[in-house]
């Protein structure tokens, strides 16, 4: 995590707040391309999942974080508290880790 | 940056918009913690980790740069990235203008704090005046609590093993919290879906980091116009 990755994407992320609220403003986006943005969190949050979950480099693999992602998708999905749902994760992967 | 001193005029009902806000709040401070944690076990340090929360402000790019960083991927996929995730910021900011008019300054601050959790806040109101109010109280909470957070888990995330205990699933555990409540629209649902399977696909053969970015191209999924009808039936 160097300071080049830091700046750049303060500058960044501010930028696109900046482009929207004050640019754009009162105006619109063209409906497609709002549409399209509006898409991207689910796309790239489900693939983090994957990458955080099964992969290693450039390896696929299932280990004790599989555990944890299920743990996760259950808490979220049985409505338990998010801080509950991290820790419960965090732990079922410790726990897999230490007896596997 | 104090959200202009409007808050204190007389007679404003709050009902409604602090107690949600400091709710946000406290849900953000736990997924901050972890950030600062993640960070400082990314390689970055208390510093970068107050850096990021402080002037980035926008959680899920924060975790995804990390991430990408944590898993050894390059610097340009890790921003990248980060950023096609912070592009939502600028729909909720044309959704928002209208209800924070002000000079220059006032707006580009205001632009700063246009995040879910106060573009949420916001809409839900039921007057110009409740917007502009739930917007500087969610926005007050929401980076109070965030910087807060990054700092303690920045303070204590060296002593971790996240390894042994796991912390390294803080990283999809929090994604899925994330993405949960997006999932709400069958594209959404698709584009999901799209997105794991381009992530999995191209792992092996991409620089570390690349499927995530990768991963975007299923939103133009969105120009794909919906029908009842299947066309072939």
């Amino acid at each position: 995590m160097s300071w080049t990755v830091v700046l750049v994407l303060s500058l960044g992320a501010f930028a696109l707040k900046v482009f929207g609220f004050v640019i754009i403003g009162d105006r619109k986006f063209p409906p497609q391309v709002e549409a399209v943005i509006a898409l991207i969190p689910a796309a790239l949050l489900c693939a983090l999942i994957m990458k955080d979950t099964f992969t290693a480099g450039h390896d696929l693999q299932i280990d004790a974080r599989a555990v944890g992602l299920i743990v996760a998708v259950l808490g979220v999905w049985r409505k338990v508290p998010i801080w509950l749902v991290i820790v419960l994760a965090c732990v079922a992967t410790g726990i897999t880790r230490a007896i596997s | 940056m104090d959200a202009h001193n409007e808050h204190a005029h007389e007679g404003v009902n709050y009902d409604g918009i602090v107690g949600p806000a400091v709710a946000l709040g406290f849900a953000v401070f736990i997924f901050a913690i972890s950030f600062g944690v993640l960070c400082v076990n990314a390689g970055g340090s208390v510093p970068k980790a107050m850096t990021m929360s402080l002037l980035v402000f926008t959680g899920a790019s924060q975790f995804s740069a990390v991430s990408v960083i944590a898993a050894g991927g390059t610097a340009v996929s890790a921003v990248v990235g980060a950023l096609l995730l912070g592009s939502r910021n600028a729909i909720y900011g044309v959704a928002v203008a209208p209800w924070l008019p002000g000079s220059l300054k006032y707006r580009v601050a205001a632009a700063q704090f246009t995040i879910d959790e106060t573009t949420g806040m916001t809409l839900v109101q039921n007057s110009p005046e409740r917007k502009r109010r739930a917007f500087w109280v969610t926005a007050a909470s929401i980076y109070g609590f965030w910087n807060v957070g990054t700092l303690i888990g920045a303070l204590v995330g060296n002593s971790f093993d996240t390894q042994k205990y796991g912390l390294d699933v803080a990283f999809p555990a929090a994604f899925v919290a994330m993405v949960a409540p997006l999932l709400a629209t069958r594209k959404a649902q698709l584009a999901g879906i799209g997105g794991a399977v381009v992530c999995l696909a191209t792992t092996p053969f991409v620089p570390i980091g690349a499927p995530i970015v990768m991963s975007a191209v299923v939103a133009l999924i969105a120009l794909v116009p919906t029908q009842r009808k299947s066309r072939r039936s």
